[in-house]
């Protein structure tokens, strides 16, 4: 599973870093940043969801 | 004396505004769906089942009042027009009964919330850094300190009155110390919040005299930040450069402007209702009190649930829109708690669910204009209620007919007395 935060979507409501603080980060801005390369451990996958589910802007994909 | 060329012409006192003054109707309803008001008493006291009714019955709901305006209370209706400033403005984000000229566009009285696409992009991105998460966790520390302080000040009262002596001081004390205002002015600022927020339906020259103490205090604090430059917004504003140039008199005092305003009076708000709905739901108060952790998700159900903030739009063209003949300069309503409330977004929609996990609701808006204070307010009531929790896990109303409610596009109690069961 991966993370994906489309950047023309994304305003910086911080709900992925707030949720996902494993997953997401935000940039000097505040808005949302994918921590390495998105991959996500099966401990983290639910997060994940959460994070895709609660973005106001549906900013994030999970593939 | 600093002599900063901006800052020294200001305008004769009593000139009105260039714009177009509607008439100011005010008085009872006579039906929600052609004659809608948010400046009504019933509309402050309860505007959850008026919503309801119009999302059910007549989703776009129509007024004469204020010039003319419509009030979309589907969350995908509400949600089209925030992303929609082709064809929506926000050359003023307050409906009442004053526009301003077309020409103030695309930068507004107030940028950036005031300002549209491509001026809108370079006023925010000057304001993001000092509000992203890690900026505002600065002003954690002090804003606990501070809510305490507030608390042992209630000490051998049994009832006190939780918005007008608890909500109302902590975001008056953080935006204070964040714009480097003295903390002391507090009552000020709630004349100047009241001001440009309830009084819509005041006569011209009252409201002008009014927006023009807010104005002479902000050039006040711009002088005194001349004098006396420090590391706060105020003089990181009057510093700033957009395109190489430093801003605009009007841009630097609208900005603080609404940095005043629009910090204080949501998140006194988002506090007092989040405390109103557990003063009412013991149910709710002792499972936060014995589960502290589920206080996040909680708070963004209490902000779903009860979302404070309105926003306005001015409709640029003459169109068709979704079915209604919207005419140019007709108001919007931007009713984010309307689409809050929209059972084809939320399931429950009209219940509060501590617990709900899944939450993707717009109570700090939806697109550009996401609210820019968003991750302060959130410490803000993060703080706030997880101290008031701490401290006073007792509490109910004291006299729920005695609570009342700001009017106007921001909702939150503004008397709220709490009957306190002080621990041991």
């Amino acid at each position: 599973m991966k993370v994906q935060i489309d950047p023309e979507r994304c305003q910086g409501h911080g709900r992925c870093y707030d949720i996902a603080p494993g997953l997401f980060g935000d940039d000097e801005e505040g808005y949302g940043q994918v921590l390495g390369d998105g991959t996500v451990a099966p401990d983290q996958e639910r997060q994940a969801r959460l994070a895709e589910f609660n973005c106001p802007e549906r900013a994030i994909e999970v593939s | 004396m600093t002599v900063d060329d901006r800052f020294v012409y200001s305008e004769p006192a009593g000139e009105e505004p260039e714009g177009v003054r509607s008439e100011i109707i005010t008085g009872p309803v006579s039906d929600w769906a052609t004659d809608f008001s948010h400046l009504e008493p019933e509309w402050s006291a309860d505007p959850y089942p008026i919503q309801d009714d119009l999302r059910q019955r007549c989703p776009i709901a129509h007024t004469g009042r204020f010039g003319g305006g419509w009030l979309p209370t589907r969350y995908d209706d509400v949600a089209a027009i925030a992303y929609d400033t082709e064809r929506f403005s926000s050359r003023s984000i307050i409906m009442g009964n004053f526009r301003p000229p077309h020409d103030i566009a695309p930068v507004g009285g107030s940028p950036p919330i005031s300002s549209d696409p491509p001026f809108h992009h370079h006023a925010r991105k000057l304001l993001l850094p000092a509000f992203t998460k890690t900026a505002v966790s600065r002003q954690e520390p002090a804003t606990r300190v501070f809510c305490h302080a507030l608390i042992d000040a209630f000490a051998g009262q049994d009832v006190v009155d939780a918005a007008a002596d608890y909500a109302q001081h902590i975001p008056m004390r953080v935006i204070a110390d964040m714009l480097g205002f003295p903390p002391e002015d507090g009552p000020r600022f709630r004349e100047f919040v009241e001001s440009v927020l309830e009084g819509i339906n005041l006569p011209p020259e009252e409201r002008i005299a009014r927006m023009e103490r807010l104005f002479d205090y902000l050039l006040g604090q711009v002088h005194d930040h001349l004098d006396h430059p420090r590391d706060d917004l105020t003089s990181y504003l009057i510093d700033a450069e957009i395109f190489g140039q430093k801003l605009s008199a009007d841009h630097v005092t609208g900005a603080m402007a609404l940095l005043l305003i629009a910090g204080i009076d949501t998140t006194w708000s988002a506090i007092g209702s989040s405390l109103w709905h557990l003063a009412g739901h013991p149910a709710d108060r002792r499972r936060l009190v014995a589960e502290p952790a589920l206080l996040p998700t909680a708070m963004e159900e209490f902000l779903r649930a009860y979302a404070p903030v309105t926003m306005a739009r001015l409709v640029k063209e003459d169109m068709n829109w979704r079915g209604v003949a919207m005419k140019a300069d007709d108001w919007i309503l931007l009713s984010f708690p309307a689409a809050n409330r929209d059972p084809a977004q939320f399931d429950r929609a009209g219940e509060v669910v501590i617990d709900r996990e899944v939450n993707r609701h717009a109570a700090f808006g939806l697109g550009i204009h996401r609210c820019v204070g968003s991750h302060l307010a959130r410490m803000e009531l993060r703080v706030a209620l997880d101290v008031w929790l701490e401290r006073v896990p007792e509490f109910s109303l004291a006299d729920p007919a005695a609570v009342t409610w700001s009017a106007g596009q921001i909702r939150g109690p503004r008397s709220l007395p709490l009957r306190l069961g002080w621990p041991g």
